[in-house]
């Protein structure tokens, strides 16, 4: 015997929800938000943590992408040299539009405390930047607040539209 | 942002003006006082020339000619047994001395003994690779050559090893800027995007605390958020800080603890 019955009168009696083909692709993108593994210091750490079992980022849908063909969100996680910079454009081009990316941490976000010949000012000269998480380095729960953002953001966003192409110059 | 000041000079200048003030030296004692570091002393003699020679901080410094370091590390290696060198650099004393001194560190397992082996070249010239004799020199020698730009001779791969190939200027000179010169500074846009690119992404903002609050471009205060370009007041309406929008999200519904179930038994 089934232990879920299911209640065909509610809601009007049938199991059918009526919405917008905005608001179903929204519900889709927003929730399915595929991470490019993108840890290039200690703050990637605090990315793995984040989708460990302790704060189960699997939850939100967030599932790291080792390519960014299969990537929705970059979320750039520490120190990105000179030296790394046109990889990181490189892999960012490679992403399949609609595509955001998280500036996670003070170093990717300015530099931090690297104000040095070597290492890029942050991420934002770059590539254009969605979000960006303070914290050096933030714990687990900035980030899944500000995947929660994002989602908030995509929401926002009119689905059905072309995304306005994201470009720095 | 502090003022960029020139460190060309700053060898040549005293750092420490007290009239009395005595450096303090770590004493240097004879390589007489020590029976293995004698023994290994005079075999290095019999070889080649020694210019100098001392024990110091229980470790031996031998200074020689640049022509002769491969003798001597070979010397070393094969019948001193100091079977490892556990590190090699260069030392900028361009200002003081229009040179580099060039250590090289050796470590004897048997006699639990380490030993320095230091040269002076001067500017622009190469030095012999000792490569061959240890494989941790191959790395090492690639890193002088990065961050001083002395050349080994004899190296099978003469490139950088962390500053990118088309990287230009060495930057462990003390005359190399801590921020980096022009063409580091620009470096990473000019590759990407161009030197034509310059204008439209700016200079690098060095004072990473700067906050301007009435800048709404690149700010934005928690709890008072404003559109993108907005000019601030400082008295803007406090915005509600939340997970979700209001009246909820399609297909998700909000957990209401009314509704939920405690379980009791473990078991059930």
């Amino acid at each position: 015997m089934a232990q879920h019955k299911i209640n065909y009168t509610q809601n009007g009696g049938l199991p059918v929800a009526l919405t917008s083909i905005d608001k179903i692709v929204n519900w889709g993108r927003s929730n399915s938000i595929w991470a490019l593994t993108y840890g290039l210091a200690c703050c990637g750490i605090e990315m793995m943590a984040s989708g460990a079992s302790r704060y189960d980022f699997d939850r939100f849908g967030t599932i790291f992408r080792a390519s960014p063909r299969q990537a929705d969100v970059m979320i750039v996680a520490g120190t990105l040299t000179k030296k790394h910079a046109e990889f990181i454009k490189r892999l960012y081009d490679q992403m399949t539009e609609p595509k955001w990316v998280i500036s996670m941490g003070s170093c990717a976000n300015t530099g931090g405390m690297f104000n040095t010949y070597a290492t890029v000012q942050g991420v934002d000269r770059i590539i254009p930047v969605d979000l960006y998480l303070p914290g050096c380095a933030p714990r687990p729960e900035t980030l899944q607040y500000g995947v929660m953002l994002l989602q908030k953001k995509i929401r926002a966003n009119h689905a059905s539209r072309a995304q306005k192409a994201k470009r720095l110059m | 942002m502090r003022a960029y000041k020139p460190k060309d000079d700053v060898q040549k200048k005293a750092y420490y003006t007290d009239r009395f003030y005595v450096s303090p030296q770590v004493p240097k004692f004879s390589v007489e006082d020590d029976e293995v570091f004698a023994h290994d002393l005079e075999a290095i003699k019999a070889k080649v020339e020694v210019l100098d020679a001392y024990i110091q901080v229980g470790q031996m410094v031998v200074f020689i000619k640049p022509e002769d370091n491969y003798k001597v590390l070979e010397l070393l290696r094969d019948r001193c047994e100091y079977t490892q060198l556990s590190e090699m650099s260069a030392i900028d004393w361009l200002a003081k001395s229009g040179g580099f001194e060039i250590f090289y560190q050796m470590l004897s397992m048997n006699k639990r003994k380490r030993l320095r082996i230091k040269m002076f070249i001067n500017k622009g010239e190469a030095v012999n690779s000792v490569e061959k004799l240890f494989r941790s020199a191959d790395w090492s020698e690639r890193e002088m050559f990065d961050m001083f730009g002395i050349e080994a001779n004899g190296h099978p791969f003469m490139k950088r090893i962390l500053m990118p190939y088309d990287w230009q200027g060495h930057p462990l000179l003390k005359t190399y800027p801590l921020q980096g010169d022009e063409f580091a500074a620009w470096y990473e846009v000019d590759k990407i995007y161009g030197k034509e690119a310059r204008d439209i992404i700016g200079p690098e903002l060095r004072d990473t605390a700067k906050v301007d609050r009435y800048d709404s471009e690149r700010f934005a205060r928690l709890g008072h958020e404003v559109p993108k370009g907005t000019k601030i007041t400082g008295n803007e309406p406090k915005n509600e800080q939340n997970y979700q929008e209001e009246g909820g999200v399609f297909m998700i519904k909000k957990f209401d603890k009314k509704d939920s179930v405690v379980i009791d038994d473990p078991q059930r």
